[in-house]
């Protein structure tokens, strides 16, 4: 009964201090997309591409050009045509893709599925390897185990992603036929089942299509390896750094001198304070992932948002471009803010600081 | 709690031990191709003009006009029965032909021949112009083709036009015809069901257009309302693969039936494997540079000429394009009525050294190239810049992407373009009216043939490429076409090199694919699997 918030003074002040923090990150986030979107807009307008070329092509007529250049609004100074791209956006209206025809926000709907689905599992894979991997190079730092770990992140981190896809395709897909080539699923399950989240996985297990979920989980697992591998790679070494830090500590030395198991005080007692970092590093190397991996998607045929974003872009799509942009920024702010709220679960100094 | 963990572990491993290998053969009722499929924009006819979409409409609608694509001089009705040119040659009446009906089940009448004309003349999309050109404009257009029976309709243009112009030009897949009654319970606002059909459907080919995801699938069904022979497909899909080496292992994995972008190294590569069979088609793209006049050093008639001494063609098209083209100098494509098939350019370095210094150039000068930086095309660049400098021509390229590249050109910005031109129907005006017509060299001009874009003004040659177009004696309009070649390829600011073949790489059980002159007639219609 002594905990201040049970004082009915900590109670009264308690809920507005809570809407006041959530008004104030509602408010850097909105100015953050709103700064996002500026510079994206700014950046496609200044890159020499005439986006009515993109629409009409090489051969139409005078008419049809200057048609397509008052419909896109280019006619209009710069601050207008973004002042109207935001008034849309606010209306919920993210405009039409004049390369897919289609509305901007039902594009990113069929795309950003498969680009999650293939970031998730990989983020998974590198996450389950990549840590332990790096507990034990901090452990037996300069020792074999420490050299290999780094030579598997050395090549993890050089080897373009490209050469190891196709690499993996001929060995793994067309050399041992252990899994399915590019695509997300065979065409024979294509119409097996109904597409509603984007998220194969789920869509087939769901509907208990476990014939075209294997499909699926075969087409999946050499491009997720891949991404796996290199977010392993990536995390390993972050893991390994946090852990020699935090095994140098006295608190360590103290655990030890107590003769607490080894395995505890590397497991729990270091590994649980390397934490706290570790989650922002993969927090944001996830949203890294789901900006989609336009290389691995190539590759792969794999029709995510890398793949979307890099074609729009190259054809001046800037609504596309825009709303692509906008989802990704989104990401990045919701992952900040979710290893914002892991942060104090895990850290109780920074949860009393709050 | 171990006990249990194992076995999950245990369900796990077998689960992907047992994923089954990706071995299956492909339905023998489907046709599967692997095709870059960020091309279409569109899947309306009115406004598809790119490659790719253009085979989809190709076999998915039909046309009023059609011609055999193993000789084009063939020209046939599909839609239309017949037709009678008047005396003073400006109408043409068509007969539709009776019983036929579109894959809605509607009949086929003279209403929905004028509908589609007029529908795209009016939605003035890029290809519009193709039927523009006879006079039509979205105001006058419904005076002009004007239906005349249930059966049957004029088209009046406004002048003599050569017929077989008028007919190839109805050919295009910007003259397919549309299902008027369907296209119109979709119409909104006046826009002729535009919305609706960009991602949709309403004609009356062998396939049906089921379902288009861009940059992933497009799946076409057999039309059981086609009027003539029944496809032996059920379905035909393209998959979108964008990288060469991943439909090549789809490929001789044989989970594609067909992969359309093959790399010339991975052609090549094939080459030895008895599953899989290669057809080729000569196309009608040209690989050209553009000299812009308003460069100083390229605007003398001697550099011109120097610099077509310059490039090592027959090199170029052995061990860069290996198969993907040959050497073409001319701006009529072999196969065209009155084409040159004369290639009297080769590497000849003392001779282009003479020129230059005749021009005043003898140490040589040195100058932008900007170039696509994708595909062939910096690979031939680079052998281009490699002779040129062996005659005093330094050429600094400039990468860029394609559509960047063309806005710089049309922006008359550059100093050598290199890139593709295409004709848009097979008739020798569509080439002649942009290689040799420009009547308006200002900065300003509305029309933007390649001429202009050069800064190159063809005052003669425009009057000619206009005489042309309106001769309706085929044997001289194509020696006026052949006159028109021979002095754009003597003097003009184009240095043509080659002409593209398309090489299509198919599962060897796969029969019956055809690829024709232009990409909307390669066709599957025909295909059987063995």
């Amino acid at each position: 009964m002594t905990l201040s918030s049970e004082t009915p003074e900590g109670r009264g002040s308690a809920l507005p201090a809570f809407l006041w923090k959530a008004a104030k990150i509602a408010a850097s986030v909105a100015l953050t997309l709103l700064g996002l979107l500026l510079v994206t807009f700014l950046i496609g307008r200044v890159v020499p591409v005439d986006p009515v070329l993109s629409v009409v092509g090489d051969r139409a007529s005078k008419s049809t050009y200057d048609r397509v250049f008052l419909e896109l609004g280019l006619d209009k100074p710069l601050w207008q045509q973004f002042w109207i791209y935001l008034k849309n956006v606010l209306s919920g209206d993210l405009g039409e893709s004049f390369l897919t025809k289609r509305p901007i926000a039902e594009d990113l709907i069929r795309v950003f599925p498969a680009t999650l689905e293939l970031a998730t599992v990989g983020l998974l894979i590198g996450t389950v390897l990549g840590i332990p991997l790096g507990v034990l190079a901090a452990v037996k730092q300069g020792k074999l185990a420490d050299q290999v770990v780094r030579v598997i992140g050395l090549v993890g981190y050089s080897a373009p992603i490209f050469w190891l896809g196709l690499l993996g395709l001929l060995v793994f897909y067309a050399r041992l036929g252990w899994v399915a080539g590019p695509g997300r699923v065979d065409i024979t399950y294509e119409y097996d089942f109904t597409v509603k989240t984007g998220i194969m996985l789920w869509d087939t297990a769901t509907q208990g299509r476990w014939e075209a979920f294997r499909n699926v989980v075969s087409h999946l697992i050499l491009p997720a390896m891949l991404l796996g591998y290199f977010s392993m790679a990536y995390i390993s070494r972050m893991t390994r750094s946090f852990m020699l830090q935090e095994l140098a500590q006295e608190y360590i030395t103290a655990a030890r001198v107590k003769g607490v198991p080894e395995g505890r005080v590397i497991w729990v007692h270091a590994l649980k304070n390397a934490a706290v970092p570790l989650v922002t590093v993969v927090a944001l190397f996830y949203a890294n992932l789901l900006e989609g991996s336009v290389l691995t998607e190539t590759v792969f045929a794999w029709p995510g948002l890398g793949m979307y974003l890099t074609n729009s872009l190259q054809n001046a799509d800037m609504n596309a471009v825009l709303g692509g942009t906008l989802l990704i920024g989104l990401c990045f702010v919701g992952l900040n803010l979710f290893s914002d709220l892991l942060y104090s679960l895990l850290d109780p100094r920074v949860r009393r600081r709050r | 709690m171990l006990h249990r963990s194992r076995f999950i572990a245990a369900a796990v491993a077998s689960f992907l031990l047992a994923a089954p290998a990706a071995q299956a053969e492909t339905p023998a009722d489907t046709l599967i191709q692997a095709y870059t499929l960020d091309e279409i924009i569109s899947l309306d006819p009115a406004e598809v003009f790119e490659f790719m979409p253009s085979e989809v409409i190709g076999n998915s609608y039909e046309t009023l006009i059609g011609y055999d694509p193993a000789d084009v001089t063939k020209v046939f009705g599909k839609v239309a029965e017949s037709w009678t040119v008047s005396e003073d040659g400006k109408t043409i009446s068509f007969t539709i032909r009776q019983g036929r009906q579109f894959a809605s089940g509607n009949p086929i009448t003279a209403d929905d021949v004028v509908f589609s004309l007029v529908r795209a003349v009016k939605l003035d999309k890029s290809p519009a112009f193709i039927l523009t050109q006879f006079g039509f404009t979205p105001d006058n257009v419904e005076a002009q083709i004007v239906k005349t029976g249930d059966y049957s309709f004029d088209l009046k243009m406004d002048n003599s036009y050569a017929p077989s112009l008028v007919l190839y030009c109805l050919t295009a897949t910007v003259a397919a015809v549309v299902d008027k009654k369907l296209a119109m319970e979709h119409e909104v606002n006046g826009d002729f069901g535009y919305e609706w059909l960009k991602t949709g459907y309403a004609g009356s080919g062998p396939f049906v257009i089921r379902e288009w995801r861009p940059n992933e699938v497009l799946v076409l069904e057999r039309n059981d309302n086609y009027s003539g022979d029944a496809p032996a497909l059920v379905r035909s899909i393209y998959r979108h693969v964008p990288e060469s080496a991943t439909q090549r292992l789809l490929l001789e994995q044989g989970d594609v039936d067909i992969a359309r972008n093959l790399s010339p190294e991975d052609l090549a590569a094939l080459a030895s494997n008895p599953d899989i069979a290669v057809q080729s088609g000569v196309k009608g793209s040209l690989y050209y540079m553009g000299l812009n006049q308003k460069n100083e050093n390229l605007a003398k008639p001697e550099v011109r000429e120097a610099m077509k001494y310059l490039v090592d063609y027959q090199a170029i098209a052995d061990t860069i394009l290996k198969g993907g083209a040959k050497v073409h100098q001319a701006f009529l494509p072999e196969g065209f009525l009155g084409a040159v098939n004369d290639t009297p350019y080769s590497l000849d370095v003392a001779k282009a050294k003479e020129l230059l210094a005749a021009a005043g150039l003898p140490d040589g000068f040195t100058v932008k190239m900007s170039v696509r930086n994708s595909g062939e095309f910096a690979a031939i660049a680079e052998a281009i810049q490699q002779t040129m400098a062996q005659g005093g021509v330094m050429l600094e390229l400039i990468p860029g992407d394609s559509s960047q590249n063309l806005t710089e050109y049309r922006a008359r910005q550059h100093d050598i373009f290199f890139g593709q031109w295409g004709p848009d129907y097979q008739d020798p005006h569509t080439n002649a009216d942009t290689f040799a017509r420009n009547t308006d060299n200002s900065d300003e001009a509305a029309s933007k043939p390649l001429a202009w874009r050069n800064s190159w003004p063809a005052e003669e040659l425009s009057k000619e490429t206009a005489a042309a177009m309106l001769e309706r004696d085929a044997d001289k309009r194509a020696a006026m076409y052949t006159e028109l070649q021979k002095k754009v390829m003597a003097d003009g600011p184009f240095i043509i090199m080659f002409q593209q073949t398309e090489n299509v790489a198919l599962r060897a059980n796969v029969k019956g694919f055809v690829v024709g002159p232009s990409f909307n007639d390669n066709s599957f219609i025909g295909v059987t699997k063995e």
